[in-house]
């Protein structure tokens, strides 16, 4: 939905915490309030601005739980494993970027670890920590920057992209041996579905609305801004 | 201009205003040259990420020249009943593709070999065009860039079929798979690149066209 609603800002005005620049070109303008589910598209350049997220709280918070629990079965029970001649071997996820290091490539069995365990369990673990805090506002400053490392290790968190990795080693071992997938499979993939619905339910602004300011303030807007009109400037 | 400004876009940066970066909160500091660090969350602020283009070409250029033993080296040493054997990325290309999973063999071909030369290419060209003072395209070259930052990290697919085969076939003495040298250079190109996704500030695109409607206007 693009919005024709858009103000832009001349050059006098102090901006509100309706004001934003659009990240990706710097364009400053006015958010309308938008209804539940609705978006606000730069008027620019396209780029998302706000998404209002019908249940910002509650339901990032549920889908984060559970998205933690599958990433701990995921890392613990074993993905797969391979029969051949007679003779078995299973691997785990970090089971993976352990033989990379016994086989003497240290520095890709450390990126697989950091990939495809630390990196998700990081952020999986600060989301958790981060939604939990802020449901008594004003949330306290280590609130956001727990926001700001998991904002930072969301990039490295590559859960899905280790799972097409495994589908292309199954193949290429297919023809060699018999392939039986684990628990840890199955969960990992409940892990990639409910860690993409928590970041499409999750909203970091309604978070930064409730986190103290760097001088200890509590933070000046109201708890909610969906219903507050723009303010006339 | 008071109100309701007319045909004129202005940015933040224009308006003497800084967007944080981490919590997008705007405010106006007092000293443009030197913002300080954000009232609300504390992170310092910076109306363009610092040094980026010069940042940016360093790690696309570091990538680059890991492109090369990417590429030429083996990814996985494959030890089987007495035979060895070396496999390239587009080795395993090749083999997947003649084993008959042509699709598979096209989405490794796609996230090893031509998203990273493609990310390389496209961050070239963006910058190059910025120091050009290039207005043009600005919107196509924001897409650009939200492409590259989106896809880089599919490019890791490689790496993590190395692993798990490596994790997977060890039955020594019959067979056994090692990395081979490489998967480290891969591995480089696509972390540069990531961080060069990173460290390429999207806003510089447009502020060429910025500078030429103030001067206009």
């Amino acid at each position: 939905m693009r919005s024709p609603a858009f103000g832009r800002i001349a050059i006098d005005q102090e901006p509100t915490l309706e004001t934003v620049a659009c990240p990706d070109c710097d364009l400053l303008q006015h958010v309308p309030p938008l209804p539940p589910g609705g978006k606000a598209r730069c008027a620019r350049c396209s780029e998302v601005l706000v998404h209002q997220r019908a249940d910002p709280l509650d339901r990032p918070l549920a889908l984060t739980v559970a998205a933690a629990i599958a990433f701990i079965i995921a890392n613990a029970a074993p993905l797969m494993s391979l029969t051949t001649v007679g003779r078995e071997s299973s691997t785990t996820i970090i089971g993976g970027a352990l033989e990379m290091w016994r086989q003497g490539s240290e520095i890709t069995a450390v990126a697989v670890a950091l990939c495809a365990v630390v990196a998700p369990g990081a952020h999986i673990a600060f989301m958790l920590a981060v939604l939990l805090a802020v449901r008594r506002p004003p949330a306290p400053r280590w609130v956001g920057e727990l926001l700001r490392w998991a904002h930072f290790m969301h990039p490295w968190s590559m859960t899905e992209v280790m799972m097409l990795g495994i589908l292309v080693a199954l193949v290429k071992i297919a023809q060699l041996a018999t392939v039986i997938p684990g628990i840890g499979m199955y969960a990992a993939g409940a892990f990639i579905a409910l860690l993409t619905a928590v970041m499409v339910a999750f909203d970091p602004r309604e978070i930064w609305m409730r986190v103290q300011w760097a001088d200890g303030s509590t933070p000046p807007s109201p708890a909610r801004v969906v219903n507050r009109p723009v303010s006339a400037s | 201009m008071s109100t309701q400004t007319s045909g004129h876009a202005l940015s933040a940066a224009e308006a003497g205003l800084v967007a944080c970066t981490t919590c997008a909160l705007l405010s106006r500091p007092a000293d443009a040259a030197n913002p300080g660090d954000c009232p609300r969350c504390g992170a310092p602020l910076t109306s363009r990420q610092r040094n980026s283009i010069q940042y940016t070409w360093a790690l696309i250029i570091a990538a680059a020249i890991c492109y090369v033993p990417a590429n030429v080296l083996p990814v996985l040493t494959t030890t089987a009943f007495g035979s060895v054997e070396s496999d390239t990325i587009m080795g395993g290309v090749i083999y997947l593709y003649a084993s008959g999973s042509w699709p598979l063999a096209i989405i490794v071909f796609v996230a090893s070999v031509m998203i990273p030369l493609g990310k390389l290419v496209a961050l070239a060209y963006l910058l190059i065009t910025i120091q050009r003072g290039s207005a043009a395209n600005s919107h196509q070259r924001t897409r650009i860039y939200v492409l590259v930052e989106f896809v880089g990290r599919w490019s890791m697919l490689d790496v993590f079929v190395d692993a798990f085969i490596v994790a997977l076939i060890q039955l020594k003495p019959l067979m056994s798979v090692e990395p081979g040298a490489g998967v480290v250079f891969f591995m480089a190109v696509v972390v540069l690149t990531m961080v060069a996704a990173q460290t390429f500030d999207p806003r510089l695109i447009w502020d060429a066209g910025n500078n030429r409607q103030v001067q206009h206007g």
